[in-house]
């Protein structure tokens, strides 16, 4: 059984709480990159303050029981943000942490991209973009035709889709859809790190005004900075309370968040990362961490 | 009596189904017209889910459902569901290990007026790629009833090849099948015509008939599953005659005739392999099923003729 989650934001001391989780998600997945020397960091690391805000706050989870009947979903549609996921979960106590370092070894439970069949506590294999969007409005739809908990509160489904990933079709096919069958228990967040593979999503395909376009497809959309933990928290809240439709939150985001060396560059969506950069990344965090601490006293 | 329409067979099927198992769902694409779903829609509005013109996101959307435990059986035609929805039917619904029925309809010339750009040649070889995917073509309306039956209990998922249009009845109510067992309907020492489909299963009975006319004795093989394929049914009778046509309504490559001779091969059978289908590098045309048949060399005189050719 899951418990209910909170109503109210988060207080001064639950934020400095999840800032720590955030900090501690961060190095679990750098670490686990850097174990193998190359991976998606730029793109995992974008979604850090997201995936802990929902794991540690809003959405209703047992992790001792991955498969709760009662749970929300979650769907990483950006797939390639799986070892953010998992450092997360890891985290969260779904995973042994001491599993992390074998991400994408031969064998490993952790692939580049998430996998339903091998992680716990991960609800959709995902990696084609836009189908892992498409497949979680169809789960929303599913928690819908089951209807409420006993409690009266609806089972939601979240899910995560990057900005390069809105250039895919089946996004805007599941958009419309989800908005024609009112699904207001899927609340979702695209990454908007302003980069993709082959550079700025402005020069590969330029995305225009996102909250306009959900808009326009029959949601209801909010921006907000993805990495300023008290606004996201307070962001998620307001999304909570919305009826009728679907809600996308749109992230304001940096690629590589954290990172010195990457941030903000599109090298970073699959690059090397091994010891000394690990090494180098792990002492700027703790720095910024300090400062950060500092200015809050 | 007169022959009843395929689809409306899947359609019963799946109501029939529904009310005891709440789990069962269908989504359409808006061809639920095409489909004959209609029956289901009136009957269980609240699981009946139409996407628009939007294949990948059926597929999506079903993968979804799937996921939260309900049984989707998602159809579209079989050029949109297996060339335009290959990779969510792929990684969404098999390779998330979920399970999803996708229902292509309107296998190959079958597709008649909407002609070549809506006419599946290769869904089968598409769809015969894909790790641990049951393919179904039923031959009849009651081997429609069953292979709804099979996918609804199926921890997988299942493709179902269906035509739409009114069959004979081969089969009596309520036969039995399994996916993996072919149905042996004539039994004959000198050729083995191995069928999928209602149209190749309905010619190829046809073209024993010939056969037996000029003293020829074929067995027919009605499939019923491409994968899993009778290995076991198609050696016996190989190894029986030595002289084997695959009957498809399909290209050559990659479908029955492949399976068959990929069967052959790897036994060693000594027997002869000739292939009825759509050549290697023919793409489909417009025209009625009739016509189509013959440009394509589907009918009974041609599989008769394919099996004399190797006396």
């Amino acid at each position: 059984m899951t418990k209910n989650v909170p109503e109210t934001p988060a207080s001064q001391a639950e934020l400095k709480e999840l800032a720590a989780r955030a900090l501690a998600v961060r190095k679990g997945c750098l670490e686990s990159i850097a174990s193998l020397g190359v991976g998606h960091i730029g793109g995992s690391m974008s979604v850090v303050e997201a995936l802990v805000a929902l794991y540690f706050r809003h959405m209703r989870l047992d992790p001792a029981d991955a498969k709760a009947a009662d749970r929300d979903l979650f769907v990483l549609s950006k797939g390639h943000a799986g070892p953010a996921l998992y450092a997360t979960l890891a985290q969260k106590g779904y995973l042994d942490r001491g599993l992390l370092p074998t991400l994408n070894k031969g064998g490993t439970r952790l692939p580049s991209h998430a996998d339903r069949r091998l992680t716990p506590g991960v609800d959709m294999s995902t990696g084609s973009l836009g189908q892992g969007f498409s497949a979680a409005s169809g789960m929303a739809l599913g928690l819908k035709m089951d209807g409420p908990r006993p409690d009266g509160t609806m089972r939601r489904c979240w899910a995560i889709i990057g900005d390069g990933e809105s250039d895919e079709g089946q996004v805007w096919e599941a958009a419309a859809f989800a908005a024609h069958y009112k699904l207001d228990n899927f609340i979702a967040f695209t990454d908007f790190n302003k980069y993709q593979i082959d550079g700025s999503t402005d020069e590969v395909m330029r995305l225009h005004d996102l909250v306009a376009k959900w808009e326009a497809f029959g949601w209801a959309a909010l921006r907000v900075d993805g990495h300023d933990l008290a606004a996201l928290d307070a962001a998620i809240l307001k999304a909570r309370g919305l009826k009728g439709k679907p809600v996308m939150i749109v992230l304001d985001t940096v690629k590589a968040k954290g990172i010195p060396a990457f941030e903000g560059k599109a090298e970073s969506h699959n690059a090397p990362f091994g010891a000394a950069e690990l090494a180098a990344t792990l002492a700027a965090l703790d720095a910024a961490a300090e400062k950060e601490a500092q200015h809050g006293r | 009596m007169a022959d009843r329409e395929m689809r409306a067979a899947y359609a019963q099927a799946l109501v029939a189904l529904a009310a005891d198992d709440r789990r069962i769902c269908v989504v359409e694409a808006d061809l639920a017209k095409a489909t004959g779903t209609g029956p289901f829609a009136k009957a269980y509005p609240d699981r009946f889910f139409n996407v628009g013109v939007a294949e990948a996101n059926l597929v999506g959307v079903a993968s979804g459902l799937a996921a939260v435990g309900k049984k989707p059986f998602a159809a579209t035609f079989g050029c949109f569901a297996s060339r335009r929805a290959y990779d969510q039917f792929f990684l969404s619904a098999n390779y998330a290990g979920l399970s999803v029925t996708l229902v292509g309809t309107d296998p190959g010339v079958t597709a008649a007026f909407n002609g070549g750009t809506h006419m599946p040649l290769e869904d089968l070889a598409l769809m015969r790629a894909v790790p641990g995917l049951t393919i179904v073509e039923p031959a009849d309306p009651t081997a429609v009833e069953a292979a709804v039956r099979e996918a609804a209990a199926s921890d997988g998922c299942t493709y179902i090849r269906l035509q739409r249009k009114p069959a004979p009845d081969i089969y009596p109510a309520g036969e039995a099948f399994k996916a993996g067992k072919a149905k042996v309907l004539a039994e004959g020492g000198d050729v083995l015509l191995v069928a999928l489909g209602a149209l190749m299963v309905g010619e190829a009975r046809k073209a024993a008939l010939l056969l037996k006319a000029e003293g020829i004795e074929a067995t027919v093989l009605d499939l019923y599953s491409l994968a899993p394929i009778d290995r076991e049914a198609v050696l016996k009778y190989a190894r029986l005659t030595g002289r084997v046509v695959s009957c498809e309504n399909h290209r050559v490559t990659g479908g029955v005739g492949s399976a068959v001779a990929e069967i052959l091969a790897e036994e060693g059978a000594p027997a002869k392999l000739r292939r009825i289908g759509a050549g290697a590098d023919e793409f489909g045309e417009v025209g009625t099923q009739d016509w189509l048949a013959e440009r394509f060399k589907l009918t009974a005189p041609h599989i008769a003729a394919a099996a004399k050719s190797m006396m």
